[in-house]
């Protein structure tokens, strides 16, 4: 199983947020984003700008650091944007009914490393890395993303 | 008069309390709160499959403690509040499905509260203020402006576009090495740093209006860490104090202006502060020195009333109650439950919209 990566440099907040944009008109239920880097890199402005734009409104999108889990309402099935900081162990992952979502739902999850192996291998996983003043992010995933990565600009 | 029991499970602590009175003039018979806070220090803050079961195997005990208490048996009580969301939704299903069993044995009205509300009116409980007055909701999930003008009419007049302030403190915490809560650790460290050593930004100060954003903050105090990190091949004691200063201060001056703006623009008689970001000193301090130049009464109810707890769930479902209003057991808990569903929401959304 081979995996392609793609990488989007020099990106300002502005960037970020068109980049979101973009992937938002890009994903269909069953796709699950993984976001991962350190605090500050950016992944809270990506989840948040992906939302709105595919809600095609300026929905107030809380963080789910408190609540693990926040749901929203789309018209080809539910968003789910999750942080699975506080979880301690993939088993907790389950609980919260994110098997389901994988399949039915859109999911956008930072901190994934917290399901261990338990990662969906379909998953297309997005690395965050915070530069000075711009953004680095870069796309890892299995090679039928890169065909609908293709579809993007740049 | 209405006598009601309160329970309260949406986050970290589980909590009950008995409130007795009419709107604008009741009284706490007993408030009982056990705090996770212990379990959860092993794993740097709140564990969501931990809290569920802790709330579960805690609510009928601290339900029971607070109807003791308050000397009140539950054949005494006219009501049953709970918070119904916003929350982990785990705990709020605890305590929704609790109030509901109670609710059904007793035949008892079974009242839901937004977790917002019981923030909301707690000056109402606490100093029976009259409406309408302005109320800075800051927590870990949560910061926002509100005008309060009933007890079911809230207009959002500012609030975060991205992070709350409680959970900056949680993460700027973990990016300096400090223990969780977040809070009280940079509030302790920050006592010994020197703020000017660290230049920060003080996002959307620059932009009119009550909206605040503290995702940028994060993004310049990690910058700075590193910058010190790398100077210094680790992150000195007195960088973590500088650090922690510089970040108290930019979140102090950011609610500071920006509720001397909303202040201004919607002039009340009244200014109340709550949630637990409001323990913090500084904040308070700050939000204190901008009502007494406006003339403004600052209202910040006791700590034990800022932090979540029973008793401001029992005062908001009594409030409901005394308006003839209350639920059945088709009553469902809701992890998202905006107390302002009409303002438009946040700027600071992706620009170009929609596709599809």
């Amino acid at each position: 199983m081979t995996t392609q990566q793609t990488t989007w440099t020099d990106l300002t907040e502005d960037a970020t947020r068109q980049l979101a944009a973009d992937f938002a008109g890009l994903l269909k239920p069953g796709d699950v984003l993984l976001l991962e880097g350190e605090i500050g890199a950016g992944k809270s402005t990506f989840a948040r700008a992906l939302i709105r734009s595919r809600l095609g409104r300026a929905e107030d999108v809380p963080s789910p650091t408190f609540t693990i889990v926040q749901t929203y309402p789309d018209a080809a099935g539910d968003i789910w944007h999750c942080d699975l900081y506080r979880l301690t162990s993939p088993e907790e992952a389950w609980e919260l009914g994110l098997d389901d979502a994988f399949e039915e739902a859109i999911c956008l999850i930072e901190w994934p490393d917290r399901l261990g192996q338990e990662r969906p291998a379909k998953a297309l996983t997005l690395t965050f890395a915070a530069g000075d003043p711009t953004h680095r992010i870069t796309a890892t995933g299995q090679r039928d993303w890169t065909a609908r990565l293709g579809a993007l600009h740049g | 008069m209405l006598t009601i029991l309160g329970i309260e499970s949406s986050c970290d602590d589980t909590a009950a309390a008995v409130v007795q009175g009419t709107p604008g003039q009741a009284r706490v018979l007993s408030s009982e709160v056990f705090t996770q806070t212990a379990i959860h220090a092993d794993f740097g803050g709140v564990v969501p499959e931990i809290a569920a079961r802790a709330h579960v195997e805690k609510l009928d005990v601290v339900i029971a403690q607070a109807l003791s208490r308050a000397g009140v048996a539950l054949a005494e009580l006219d009501g049953i509040a709970v918070t119904a969301g916003p929350g982990l939704i785990g705990g709020v299903l605890s305590g929704v499905m609790c109030a509901k069993g109670l609710s059904a044995a007793t035949g008892l009205p079974l009242v839901g509260v937004n977790h917002l509300a019981g923030h909301a009116l707690t000056p109402r409980l606490t100093d029976g203020i009259g409406f309408p007055y302005l109320m800075l909701l800051v927590s870990g999930g949560h910061c926002q402006f509100l005008l309060v003008r009933g007890h079911a009419d809230y207009t959002r007049v500012g609030g975060t576009i991205d992070d709350a302030p409680g959970e900056a403190f949680d993460k700027i915490a973990r990016l300096l090495g400090l223990p969780q809560p977040g809070g009280p650790a940079i509030e302790l460290c920050a006592a010994q740093g020197d703020a000017s050593a660290v230049p920060l930004p003080r996002p959307l100060l620059d932009r009119a209006g009550c909206d605040m954003s503290f995702s940028g903050l994060k993004t310049a105090v990690l910058r700075a860490r590193n910058a010190a990190v790398a100077a210094h091949g680790g992150l000195r004691a007195v960088d973590q104090a500088n650090l922690a200063t510089a970040f108290q201060l930019a979140i102090s001056d950011i609610l500071a202006e920006k509720s001397r703006r909303a202040l201004a623009a919607h002039p009340v008689t009244a200014f109340a502060v709550a949630g637990g970001v409001a323990a913090n000193g500084q904040i308070r301090q700050a939000l204190q020195a901008v009502c007494t130049t406006l003339d403004t009464e600052f209202m910040a109810p006791p700590l034990a009333l800022c932090t979540d707890n029973g008793a401001m769930i029992a005062y908001a479902g009594l409030e409901r109650l005394a308006h003839g209003e209350y639920d059945d057991l088709t009553l469902s808990a809701r992890p998202r439950w905006p107390l302002d569903a009409t303002s438009p929401a946040m700027l600071g959304s992706g620009k170009k919209g929609a596709k599809a």
